[in-house]
């Protein structure tokens, strides 16, 4: 491969997994913290009012870092893409365009008044401004995702006299089928990154026998909410996505699973390594007949393998498309065990009392994160060796005219920035962590995001 | 239907310069007229709840120019790649500068993020301003509408240039000096006392060097680039916007010397809109000239996407500005008035 295409590809790679961390925790908080305000409104209970502050302040960090890191997103486009946005621009800039237009004035906005206007608007505005703040982050999460859709899978596009893609039907662009299941797919994920932090803090709380109130809030919303989005997240919105690769992408679906041979009664692969270059896979441990049940709905369905395709359609990095996509899986599966178990103990009043549970939840916060992040990364090197599926070639789409060495330059000055940014956030978030909800009335303290 | 985009992009970015103009202009004057931590929160404040709506001006006007000129997103942004992406870097640093200034109590913390402000405001307003320049200057396009420019080669305006050259940081610091003088305005009308009384002789101070700088940019510009007069001979209604920047720039002093903040910050925001609208009256119908065959140039013909893109564009692109002029008027109206020592925030 060309120096030049291996450094943008990891030049964007990294900004938009490192971006994707705050956007995930915001995304997944909104309506969390819209929970509270409710909660707060219909028990007349001020402690809901504190948990709602408390959290917005966990939120406006995270959107402000979440900001900072995004506006290099939209640029890279141009920069390090430039041959992909001079085809697909007439296309996806639309997408992109209306999510900064929209989405961002909405969600700035309201977040304004839901910080700084709780005591000057009143409870009923106060609501209603964390429930725009909600919106906004979810319109804003639905436009970038019609736009990574049409890369998966492009629709309601012409290719003009020049070459270029131009966009020819608005409403198939924005309710792409793809889009439909990738948005509930992966709100799904960030509201089991938000709701496992919060139950995480609810752990911490009650182990640290501080602020305990508090954490048993934390851990009911957090439990309940995590429990349904976990179940959630693999049937139907998984399942849904999976068939969707099955249909479009069979070349995908065979690398992930790591299935060499086309096979009938195909078997679903639970451990195993990819061997590239002998076309197998080592140490498998499997069970029969699901995968085609999954894919196919019939237990004795044929999948096709690898090797059924030419070898230039293979997904160019097989063994972390595989490991990737198991990760996922596996977690979500853990996930789901986890918060059946927490809700069970929650329901039958153990759950304060069960230590080991407690331990569990509390260290259970950043597996989210890494279930989501390899989602992403199933999903963007499965896409290989495409950039717009059946399109452009990745390896057409890259900035030719930016060198290997400027593009390493800037990849190395966007990795020291982003090792500042992450030392600032920890601090930052632990000093919030620090203080806790008990102590916030409305708009006491000055510090926080404006 | 590709003017109409290219004089939406044209406003869409006057609009940029005019608001985050003010905010980068506070934050090079910020160690200027600031002494201590209380007023350098004032200037803080004074910004504070607008900053970032005004910086989304820039993503808004780099989406519609990807969205209706995808080529010359492409071109222009990978061809400067590297002022480009040290823009993002300061955008990020000026960021956190502003908003985690607060978030510690402590004198150390303070300097550094003060610091960290002012020099990331200071740094911008030049790139963008020699960001103009390369623009109106043109840039050594290839025959397929790509180019690439170093940060700097000899410095001189020729066949291989780069980012920075003689008449690009004369650009960059017309910008510099503009911005300060606009953000003096503004701070002034958001602030009393001293702090207004320094702003308002840093703007005085500024403007002889603004009035210099105007007048040797434009004698540069018509040296480098003879073309910008044609426009002007075939539609000669367009000397209205010189004969507004002179206007302005007169009128600033003078009410910026009569202590009437408002009218001198009208006056400079006319200047901006002036230079800038005279910029792309000039260029028009051009995007980015190429000084290598002028037959390379992107214009707004051959950059543009579909014209079905282009009117569906239009709907919803309404909507927004709907929404953000709702979004602008209501955060300018809750913020209307000095700011205070003894407010919330920051």
């Amino acid at each position: 491969m060309d120096d030049a295409l291996v450094i943008h590809r990891i030049h964007f790679a990294f900004t938009i997994t490192y971006h994707y961390l705050f956007p995930q925790l915001t995304m997944g908080l909104a309506p969390l913290i819209v929970i509270f305000k409710s909660l707060a409104l219909w028990k007349k209970d001020e402690r809901y009012n504190k948990a709602a502050r408390f959290w917005a302040k966990i939120f406006a960090i995270n959107f402000l870092f979440g900001v900072i890191t995004g506006i290099p997103m939209e640029f890279q486009f141009g920069t390090n893409w430039a041959r992909f946005s001079q085809y697909a621009g007439g296309v996806i800039a639309t997408a992109l365009a209306m999510e900064g237009v929209f989405a961002f004035f909405l969600e700035s906005s309201f977040l304004g008044v839901f910080l700084f206007g709780e005591r000057r608007f009143g409870q009923k505005i106060h609501w209603l401004a964390a429930f725009m703040v909600f919106a906004g982050s979810w319109i804003s999460g639905f436009f970038i995702i019609v736009t990574d859709a049409w890369m998966q899978n492009p629709v309601g596009y012409e290719i003009a006299a020049d070459g270029t893609a131009h966009l020819n039907s608005f409403w198939s662009l924005l309710f792409n089928e793809w889009a439909r299941w990738q948005y509930l797919h992966n709100m799904g994920g960030a509201l089991i990154t938000g709701s496992f932090a919060m139950a995480a803090t609810g752990a911490f709380y009650v182990l640290s026998q501080k602020q305990e109130e508090y954490g048993r809030i934390f851990l009911r919303v957090g439990i309940i909410v995590a429990a349904i989005s976990t179940v959630l997240q693999i049937f139907p919105t998984g399942d849904q996505q999976g068939q969707l690769v099955a249909r479009h992408q069979p070349t995908t679906l065979a690398a992930m699973e790591g299935l060499f041979e086309t096979e009938r009664g195909a078997a679903i692969v639970l451990i195993g390594q990819p061997d590239t270059d002998n076309q197998k896979l080592d140490n498998p441990i499997y069970v029969p007949g699901v995968l085609s049940f999954l894919t196919h709905k019939r237990w004795d369905a044929e999948v096709r393998g690898l090797k059924e395709f030419p070898r230039d359609q293979w997904p160019d990095n097989i063994p972390l498309l595989y490991y990737s996509y198991h990760i996922m899986v596996g977690l979500g599966t853990i996930f789901v065990a986890i918060m059946i178990v927490a809700a069970l103990l929650l329901w039958r009043k153990r759950l304060y009392q069960s230590r080991w549970m407690l331990w569990i939840l509390m260290l259970s916060f950043p597996f989210p994160y890494i279930a989501n992040t390899a989602g992403w990364i199933t999903a963007e090197v499965g896409r290989q060796p495409w950039l717009v599926y059946g399109l452009l070639r990745t390896s057409h789409g890259y900035s030719a005219n930016v060198s290997a060495g400027n593009g390493l330059f800037t990849l190395l000055g966007f990795m020291g920035m982003y090792t500042v940014l992450s030392i600032l956030f920890i601090v930052l978030i632990w000093r919030e962590l620090g203080h806790g909800p008990a102590f916030l009335s409305a708009e006491t303290d000055g510090s926080g995001s404006h | 239907m590709e003017t109409v985009w290219f004089i939406l992009i044209a406003l869409m970015l006057t609009a940029y310069v005019v608001l985050d103009g003010f905010d980068l202009g506070a934050g090079v004057i910020n160690l200027l007229v600031a002494r201590n931590h209380d007023e350098r929160r004032l200037v803080l404040r004074a910004i504070g709840p607008v900053w970032d709506g005004n910086e989304v001006w820039l993503l808004a006007t780099g989406g519609a120019l990807f969205f209706a000129f995808p080529l010359l997103y492409a071109s222009s942004f990978s061809g400067f790649y590297l002022p480009l992406m040290m823009v993002l870097w300061l955008l990020m640093l000026r960021g956190i500068g502003i908003e985690l200034r607060s978030h510690v109590h402590d004198p150390l913390w303070w300097s550094f993020f003060d610091f960290v402000f002012s020099a990331s405001s200071l740094l911008l307003a030049i790139f963008f301003g020699a960001a103009i320049g390369n623009v109106v200057r043109g840039v050594p396009l290839d025959a397929n509408g790509f180019f690439f420019e170093p940060l700097w080669t000899n410095f001189r305006t020729g066949a291989n240039p780069g980012i920075l050259d003689w008449y690009t940081v004369i650009i960059g610091v017309l910008a510099l000096v503009t911005l300060m003088v606009h953000g003096a305005h503004y701070i002034a009308i958001k602030t009393e006392g001293d702090l207004q009384e320094r702003s308002r002789r840093v703007a005085l101070r500024a403007w002889w060097l603004l009035v210099l700088l105007t007048v040797l940019s434009l004698a540069a510009t018509l040296y480098v680039r003879p073309a910008v007069l044609d426009n002007f001979r075939l539609r000669p209604w367009g000397w209205i916007i010189p004969l507004a920047v002179l206007l302005s720039l007169g009128l600033m002093r003078k009410f910026a010397s009569a202590g009437r903040f408002s009218a001198a910050f009208f006056a400079s925001t006319t200047y901006i809109a002036g230079m800038l609208g005279g910029a792309a009256f000039a260029m028009y119908p051009y995007l980015l000239p190429a000084n290598t065959d002028p037959a390379y140039s992107l214009t707004i013909y051959n950059a543009k996407t579909g014209a079905y893109s282009l009117s569906v564009g239009l709907i919803w692109w309404g909507l927004g500005m709907v929404l953000a002029i709702a979004y602008f008027t209501f955060v300018y109206r809750s913020f209307r008035g000095k700011v205070q020592a003894d407010q919330e925030g920051y």
